[in-house]
């Protein structure tokens, strides 16, 4: 039951785009076309999940075991670049298609808030493992929600007369703003335990 | 001079000396930054305990280990020549919006709370940082818990919440009922 | 580079700023700026970051193998964040916590391994230094000025100091208006530089 209200919680009242600021550059930058949003939200799930779970077990069984907490951003970035680079030889092997659609996005996957972020996190709100990996699902979803419903936005953006100086980022920047008020809608939906 | 060549003997030794002094860097660094965190978090415990409970000349704290929990609760007894002025409770909610909050509970010994203040909190500045302002702090004083109900009024409650930060408003009322109960539990000294 | 020292130092704050005209760092720029003194923090910690960072990977960037670049300057880069958030933790415990996650999170601000990659690893260690101050300075006039913003409408404050008694819009400190300010300041920066 309790996973439930993390699923929640993480998608919609706090979701990691809109209301933490997490993952903006590929969320500006990916959000241009709907099939790219789908390939970049099932890259960044499959690291997030990696990420946190590896990163968990690094934080209890190495950091705290040898107080070395102060190491943890270092070995944290750290497994998060090794990861990203696994997961860029598995593609070209697996489906070099995506890997030409994702392009430069890949390994920007690695210089993004979002998975450090969401691995800082974890440790921070002392979940369990278990806990962890339904928060990294959660906010990868969320991530991917966010990104989905902009991408949609913006293909239709790309038919109106938008003022000169708006176009591009300034506008996507407001319209990002209204799907936020639009969650914030969410507030009360539940909370935790 | 030429760039080094990728081979993988220079990589991995260009890696593994860059890790290992980046390393011992933090090490030291972490070393020499020790005293004045602890000292920080110190001065602010003692900050804290000094604002919520009347004047004392002797503290004799007591560190309760919560259950399901690896946070600890901790009873400041304040004496002022030997008689008992007031309990500040150190005390915890992990419900924050963004995880931990801890704050420091004065009770006085009839059991009323005399004045809470805010230690460490990472609240949606601007609105669940609100939990330190005076207007929402303000409600708590001169209450006891056994007849004021510690929750949010949607919840059934008697306490006014954030506007806007109901979470944290929660996760504040959750901290004050643990330091309540832990010191139901232990009693006054 | 022919570009001389002065003009290295000041291309940060308008031609090149990396909030406003490269659109790199917009994660902390959001998240931090519920406060102008928050913004000054933050911009001052990544400042200190990227002139260090620059500085190291310009001194080794020909003893450093072209595979492993990029996790050789991760690792320098997080060296002197965690040093960053030591210090801070020590010395400015409430700024500290009020910028929270974001501390670590310079670690991956684009800015940084950006001016690495396209910068420090291919010139000299003065231009070096030179450009991680100027970039971090405008990081810094753009998080002060969005910061200011926010505050002084969401908050009815600047710097702290209140000028109406009360809470202002609430909007602009939370969420939504951290994105529609910085749209709008995009736009109004995009209108004035292409006047100029």
């Amino acid at each position: 039951m309790e996973y439930i209200l993390i699923i929640i919680f993480t998608v919609f009242v706090n979701n990691i785009v809109l209301a933490q600021f997490l993952g903006i550059c590929p969320f500006l930058g990916v959000s241009k076309k709907t099939s790219t949003a789908l390939g970049m939200s099932g890259a960044v799930i499959f690291v997030m999940v990696l990420a946190t779970m590896v990163t968990w077990l690094i934080n209890r069984y190495l950091l705290i075991t040898f107080h070395l907490a102060f190491l943890q951003t270092l070995a944290f970035i750290l497994v998060i670049a090794f990861l990203v680079q696994m997961v860029e030889i598995m593609l070209k092997k697996v489906s070099p298609a995506l890997f030409q659609a994702l392009g430069i996005y890949l390994p920007l996957i690695t210089t993004n808030c979002i998975v450090l972020g969401v691995a800082i996190q974890t440790i921070s709100k002392q979940y369990n493992l278990m806990e962890a990996v339904v928060f990294a699902i959660s906010n990868a979803a969320g991530f991917g929600l966010a990104l989905l419903i902009m991408s949609g936005i913006r293909e239709h953006l790309e038919l109106m007369n938008v003022p000169k100086g708006m176009r591009g980022v300034p506008i996507a920047l407001v319209i990002a703003g209204l799907l936020s008020m639009a969650f914030m809608g969410f507030a009360n939906l539940v909370h935790l335990k | 001079m030429a760039k080094t060549e990728s081979t993988f003997k220079n990589m991995f030794l260009a890696l593994f000396l860059i890790c290992s002094i980046a390393s011992l860097a933090l090490a030291g660094v972490y070393l020499i930054t020790l005293g004045p965190i602890t000292k920080a978090q110190q001065a602010r415990k003692e900050k804290a305990i000094r604002e919520v409970i009347p004047d004392f000349d002797t503290l004799v704290p007591k560190t309760v280990r919560v259950a399901g929990s690896d946070q600890d609760v901790v009873l400041n007894y304040g004496y002022k020549d030997s008689v008992l002025v007031g309990v500040a409770v150190e005390t915890f909610s992990t419900r924050g919006y963004n995880g931990l909050i801890k704050i420091m509970v004065g009770f006085l010994p009839d059991g009323t709370i005399n004045k809470i203040a805010i230690l460490q909190q990472k609240e949606t500045p601007g609105l669940g940082t609100k939990m330190a302002s005076q207007t929402f702090t303000d409600q708590f004083h001169g209450r006891t818990p056994a007849s004021y109900r510690l929750a949010v009024k949607k919840d059934g409650g008697d306490v006014d919440a954030i506007t806007a930060a109901t979470i944290s408003s929660r996760a504040f009322c959750d901290a004050v009922q643990r330091a309540w109960d832990v010191l139901q539990k232990q009693g006054g000294q | 580079m022919s570009m001389n020292q002065l003009q290295n130092l000041t291309k940060g704050f308008f031609r090149e700023n990396p909030i406003f005209v490269l659109v790199l760092g917009m994660c902390p720029t959001l998240g931090v700026t519920t406060l102008a003194s928050n913004g000054l923090g933050m911009g001052l910690a990544t400042t200190f970051v990227l002139v260090m960072s620059n500085l190291v990977i310009s001194l080794v960037k020909d003893l450093i193998p072209d595979k492993v670049r990029i996790p050789a300057f991760i690792v320098i880069i997080a060296a002197f964040v965690t040093i960053v958030d030591l210090v801070m933790a020590g010395f400015a415990p409430v700024l500290h916590e009020r910028l929270g996650i974001f501390i670590p999170l310079i670690v991956v601000n684009c800015i940084v391994l950006g001016r690495a990659e396209a910068f420090a690893s291919r010139n000299n260690i003065f231009s070096s230094v030179i450009d991680g101050l100027g970039m971090g300075l405008g990081f810094t006039f753009a998080l002060i000025l969005l910061g200011s913003i926010r505050e002084a409408i969401g908050n009815s404050s600047i710097f702290g100091y209140k000028f109406v008694h009360g809470d202002g819009i609430l909007l602009f400190v939370l969420s939504p208006g951290a994105f529609i300010t910085l749209g709008f300041l995009i736009a109004f920066i995009n209108r004035v530089r292409k006047v100029t």
